[in-house]
């Protein structure tokens, strides 16, 4: 065995598609999935399990006086009901490591002490014999809280959040260059005031944690998981005073993560404590109004934002203050959306000076959080209004605009003096203006603005936009694979990584096929299970492809290599003239004898073989694959949008989303994953928002009221996957492919929408709401 | 309260009869009386379509429907859909091959609903198809390649050249 | 979301239901379930009891008599969809279907169910508002009729005694060749309009028109017929201008207003569906549309 270490990297794959990389091969995780066999969270069942069920706040603000559980213990079938008593030695649910400092204060206990602070906040546990049981008894849990002041809006002054706290844990300063200078000498300077409404992943499977102690091994399991298993694992562990060893987390199927799920949340925690205590299994399935409450939100941020620029367009500096509304609690994530906000807004551009100031700041509402793109698909609409704004004022061609402030390929890499999630900021590779080419090219630009002029003139109110974005992929430091082939020639790939449904196992597959010369369809993959690895970074920041897709290669690469020098000797050949070919060892020749199936090779290296003899046997091996730096993708997003001027209802017509993405292991599955990505950034474009009334109770809280798009909604997409800027930084060029889709949709549809009103800089606020867009409709009535 | 009443109904073709909480909706019972875990339950309150069963043939949201009121009659889940001997149902397969699902929560409730209208509309068009899927949210397709795989299916089921 | 406990009822006959409503305390009636069921799903609805009318005999089925089409109350809203006797007879409910809900809730909705639970922008309310149907009540004393304009009695609340149910719906059927239109507006297909507007035309030999509705659902507490517009188009030649006067009408209703839509906004689409739907029907009247 190879060991844990890591060595430098492999052979780069060459450019194009392998045997099985870069081929739309159809997935392994789908046969059980079309036929109802999977294994979600809410279909995991234990004999003698109870069902947990949380009383949750009604109130935005208020101080908790009293909860009185009697009646609800009363209840024939219920068989403990949990207050903050209760569970008064869990510390409150941590941060992943920062160094934002001060954070700790504002974190959320397990069940609320002595205030509330949102709609939806948990405040007692009722365990009983059944889900429907459990319900009845939590409404019999009687709340009193004194209502207090809501804090809605997090652009208004900070309020106190405790006794000598305010509303504003941190805020979060970046920059470069002598901004002031910059302004100072600026031609024209260009201002905005932009906001981004919150709405979230809202996955469709609704959460679920399912814990049980067995106590023959002294082991606490919690199934359900996902994301981040091995630090959840090791923080469930900490914060129940176990050692990580006993305490195991395992994921089924996902029904989709977005930067939401797989967090560690309150009740990941009361499942597993009531777990050890009451000595049954325990599960806690959401429901639909608790996702929409108690599952993380994200988004909502409103940056007055300013641009200095020379006479030719070009930024001089950009200066931006802007508000995150955290919501009521400090969560998992810290204050990384800030941080992915600040360090991102800069995007594509050449940019001399910057300067921002991210105030993170705690409302009252459900704590927010990452969701696909985050940070990015915020910043990419209030940096690509304000190019459309410049445009505007010098009256230079939105397109020509950008095309002189893009970073030249011939600047690549590109540092900025920036740091993004600890991790300095180096545009990898690109070749920005190619894409920005081929976009049009590919959306037919030319052509539209013609047909637009037409359409125009018979009454119709079209336009069309266009937004560049920059994305972010591969967050370090390390991830590990193991591949083992076992004595039947079966190769087992377990992974630290995890999936929330994205086709991780498939692709996963593809390259350890590739890299060692087998079938990709007879691999099996392990993810998400803490007890077939020790260490794991999870599935987030589109880095699973990058980072455990990179240590797939490297794994693969060295059980190949071990399998040909095992061979080489028995076949009487030099390993360099063997090769591996659906799991045949042979000569590179084509010549089918000599030969060996990697199953006799496996037999060969097993404990019992002489042959291994002093040596750790089998055919498999570990390794790790380590980044210091992120690997960044990016792209073109063209929209062409039709208003209707008696309803001001935006219709997309035809949509773009032009991404470079360095490699596509699956082109089938990078589309995909563009293609529900833009339907997400839809969502926030035109549908989805969290609203509130104003005493902070919240107004969307069904299916009903939270406008996910449907069918009918989609637009005519088109995908452009360009792989004309591999990445430097990993053996296969590859960048992530999981925002790309959602990133710049806001920023390109409110282009369009101006466009088609004639009124440039008229769209400042996301969602754009067919009401707001009536009244730009009368603005522009004469 | 925990009424409850014995009911016999068809389910995939068996005969099944059990127990069940008059309140029980017929996804729970789906799922936790009979151990179907295929239909998924996404918002119980009928508007996400993840839990869409047949119910004599007509695709009908699980949630929306007592375990009682199924007494009697005829469902079919998507465990029901592939042929006795394993082999895919055309839609499945269309599944697979288009890359129609992801995460494949909401993958039992198209396929079901798709069903019913694919015997009624043999030849849809993209449109047609659209508005058929309407009542069932994806979260993470944007549904393109779900109306390709049931444009794929239509024409297998209509046995053309694909 | 699961519901709290009720017992469970599934008489077999009308008397029966009737007599099981006289004598329980807080019972709902269960028909289609497609809104009842959410809404006991979020036990924002907790009745002691729950009577089932699925199993009731008699209470579905589609006839055309006399000029007069007649639904039994627990007639699945795809069976109208689907009927063609409807869609020749009273083309204005097909059209309105295609806007109600989606291919599943279809199949298990029933008219009935649409009516008593009177959705301020339900669109079978609003067609049986336009077309001045007649709701055919059954009691503990017999049955009655209770005309659509004097059924809702404020949000959301049918004038019916707590020991009464709905049976059927009767609508009076419009000339042959009249023009109608149903026209709404959603933020997306299928779910409950934010206005939805009804317009049904007749024209007599010379052009003129000699009968019109006019009804705006998702405007009012419940679907209101917009009389004012009615007057302003009778007797007059059908021109834009005139359908844009009528629609004017409109504007000056007072609205609802709620988290998906301003009061102010409500007016707006309220004559804008209003004059499209008039057109349409115009249109449809001449033969210049299908």
């Amino acid at each position: 065995m190879d060991g844990t270490t890591h060595g430098p990297d492999d052979a780069r794959m060459a450019a194009g598609p392998g045997e099985a990389v870069g081929r739309a091969v159809t997935r392994l995780e789908d046969p059980p999935l079309v036929r109802g066999r999977g294994l979600f969270a809410a279909d995991v069942n234990f004999p003698r399990q109870i069902h947990m069920r949380v009383v949750r706040a009604e109130l935005a603000h208020g101080l908790l006086r009293s909860v009185d559980a009697t009646a609800a213990r009363a209840l024939p079938g219920v068989v403990a009901v949990w207050t903050s008593a209760d569970v008064a030695e869990i510390p409150s649910i941590p941060f992943r490591a920062t160094k934002v400092q001060g954070l700790e204060p504002y974190c959320q206990p397990v069940l609320a002490r002595d205030r509330v602070r949102y709609v939806g906040e948990p405040i007692a546990a009722v365990f009983a014999e059944d889900a429907y049981l459990a319900e009845d008894a939590a409404d019999l849990v009687a709340v009193d809280i004194e209502p207090l002041p809501a804090v809605l809006d997090a652009a208004a002054p900070p309020a106190e959040f405790a006794p000598g706290l305010h509303t504003e844990p941190t805020i979060v300063r970046k920059g470069f260059g002598d901004v002031d200078a910059a302004f100072a000498m600026a031609h024209a300077v260009i201002e905005l005031d932009l906001s981004v409404g919150r709405h979230s992943g809202v996955p469709l499977e609704t959460r679920g944690a399912i814990a049980r102690y067995d106590a023959a091994r002294d082991l606490l399991e919690l199934h359900g998981a996902a994301k981040k298993q091995h630090w959840n694992r090791d923080e469930i562990a900490r914060l129940l005073g176990r050692p990580p060893s006993s305490v195991h987390l395992f994921e089924g199927h996902v029904g989709g993560g977005f930067g939401v799920r797989g967090e560690l949340y309150p009740e990941d925690l009361l499942a597993c404590a009531a777990a050890l205590r009451l000595d049954r299994p325990v599960k806690w399935i959401e429901d639909r109004r608790e996702n929409f409450l108690a599952t993380n939100h994200s988004r909502q941020q409103r940056h007055r934002i300013r641009a200095a620029v020379d006479a030719e367009g070009r930024l001089l500096a950009i200066d931006d203050v802007f508000f995150h509304d955290q919501g009521a609690y400090v969560r998992t994530h810290g204050a990384r959306v800030v941080d992915l906000a600040a360090g991102m807004l800069p995007g594509p551009y050449r940019l001399p000076a910057y300067r921002v100031a991210g105030h993170f700041r705690l409302t009252n509402k459900t704590p927010a959080a990452t969701y696909r793109a985050p940070g990015r698909y915020e910043t990419t609409f209030v940096r690509e209004r304000l190019m459309d704004a410049i445009a505007t004022r010098l009256a230079i061609d939105p397109i020509e605009l950008r095309r002189r402030n893009l970073v030249a390929t011939a600047e690549m890499p590109y540092p900025r003096p920036l740091d993004v999630l600890g991790s300095d900021v180096v545009l990898d590779s690109g070749d920005y203006a190619k894409l920005l080419d081929q976009a049009l090219d590919r959306f037919g630009w030319k052509a539209l603005r013609e047909s637009i002029a037409a359409r125009r003139a018979s009454g119709e109110c079209v336009g069309a936009g266009l937004a560049f974005f920059v994305e972010k992929s591969g967050l370090g430091p390390s991830d590990g694979v193991r591949i083992t082939v076992d004595h039947t020639g079966t190769v087992e790939l377990v992974s630290g990584a995890a999936s929330v449904g994205q086709g991780v196992d498939t692709v996963l597959a593809q390259i350890c096929a590739e890299a060692l010369g087998v079938g990709y369809s007879g691999i099996r993959v392990v993810r998400g299970r803490t007890d077939r690895i020790e260490f794991g970074n999870g599935a987030h920041a589109s880095r699973v492809t990058v980072m455990s897709g990179s240590a797939t290669w490297q794994a693969a690469q060295a059980v190949r290599a071990m399998a040909l020098e095992t061979a080489a000797p028995l076949l009487q050949l030099s390993p360099e003239v063997l090769t591996i070919r659906d799991g045949i060892v042979q000569r590179k020749d084509g010549a089918t004898e000599p030969s060996m199936t990697l199953a006799e090779i496996a037999r060969q290296m097993g404990p019992n073989s002489p042959a291994m003899r002093g040596r750790t046997p089998g055919l498999t091996a570990e390794k790790w694959f380590w980044s210091d730096h992120m690997t960044y993708p990016y792209g073109v997003h063209c929209a062409l949008v039709c208003i209707d001027r008696g309803t001001g209802a935006v219709k997309v017509e035809r949509y773009l989303v032009a991404n470079d993405i360095g490699r596509a292991i699956n082109p089938m599955l990078v589309e995909g994953q563009i293609a529900g990505g833009f339907a997400q950034g839809l969502g926030g474009a035109l549908y989805e928002e969290f609203r509130y009334d104003e005493t902070g109770q919240p107004l969307s809280t069904t299916f009903a009221d939270y406008l996910i798009p449907t069918a009918t909604e989609m637009p005519a997409l088109d995908v452009l996957i360009a792989e004309d800027a591999p990445s430097p930084l990993n053996p296969l060029g590859i960048k992530g492919a999981g925002e790309g889709g959602t990133n710049a949709v806001g920023a390109a549809i409110a282009a369009a929408v101006d466009d088609a009103l004639g009124q440039p800089g008229a769209v400042t606020t996301l969602p754009i709401l067919p009401g707001t867009v009536m009244r730009l409709l009368d603005r522009a009535a004469p | 309260m925990s009424e409850t009443r014995r009911i016999t109904l068809i389910v995939n073709g068996e005969h099944r009869e059990a127990e069940t909480p008059v309140r029980q909706h017929l996804a729970d019972f789906l799922r936790g009386t009979l151990g179907l875990t295929g239909t998924h339950v996404g918002c119980e309150h009928g508007v996400c379509g993840a839990c869409t069963v047949l119910v004599d043939g007509h695709a009908v949201r699980a949630c929306l429907m007592l375990a009682v009121q199924a007494a009697g009659h005829e469902v079919t889940t998507v465990e029901g859909l592939s042929l006795a001997d394993g082999t895919l149902h055309p839609l499945q397969q269309a599944f697979c091959d288009h890359h129609g699902l992801q995460c494949g929560f909401c993958t039992p409730g198209m396929l079901t609903t798709l069903v019913e209208f694919l015997a009624e509309h043999p030849a849809p068009s993209e449109e047609e198809v659209r508005l058929a899927i309407s009542g069932n949210i994806c979260r993470c397709t944007g549904y393109d390649s779900i109306v390709a795989a049931a444009l794929a299916a239509a024409r297998a089921l209509r046995g053309d050249a694909a | 979301m699961k519901p709290a406990g009720f017992a469970y009822h599934d008489p077999q006959t009308v008397a029966e239901a009737v007599a099981l409503l006289g004598r329980l305390e807080n019972a709902r009636l269960l028909a289609g379930g497609q809104s009842l069921m959410p809404m006991l799903a979020m036990r924002v609805a907790f009745p002691d009891h729950l009577i089932d009318l699925n199993r009731v005999e008699g209470l579905d089925g589609i006839t055309v008599e006399q000029g007069v089409l007649r639904i039994g109350a627990m007639t699945r809203q795809r069976s109208i969809e689907r009927s063609a006797a409807i869609r020749e007879a009273c083309p204005l409910m097909t059209e309105a279907l295609t806007h109600v809900g989606h291919l599943q809730t279809r199949n298990r909705g029933t008219i009935g169910g649409s009516l008593c639970h009177l959705d301020p922008s339900a669109e079978l309310v609003t067609v049986a508002a336009a077309l001045d149907a007649t709701i055919e009540v059954a009691g503990p004393e017999g049955q009655r009729d209770v005309a659509i304009a004097d059924f809702p009695l404020g949000f959301m609340t049918p004038a019916l005694a707590p020991e009464e149910m709905v049976v059927a719906i009767r609508i009076p059927l419009w000339p042959r060749e009249h023009g109608y239109s149903f026209m709404e507006f959603a933020r997306r297909h299928g779910d409950y309009a934010i206005v939805s507007a009804a317009a049904l035309l007749v024209l007599d030999s010379a052009g003129r028109i000699a009968r019109a509705s006019v009804t705006l659902g998702g405007v009012g507490a419940a679907p209101l017929r917009v009389t004012t517009a009615e007057t302003a188009l009778v007797g007059e030649a059908p021109t834009p201008a005139l359908f844009r006067a009528a629609a004017a009408c409109c504007e000056g209703i007072e609205a609802m207003e709620d988290p998906q839509a301003p009061a102010w906004y409500r007016q707006r689409l309220a004559a804008v569906l209003t004059r499209r739907a008039l057109e349409r029907a115009w249109a449809r009247a001449t033969g210049e549309a299908a």
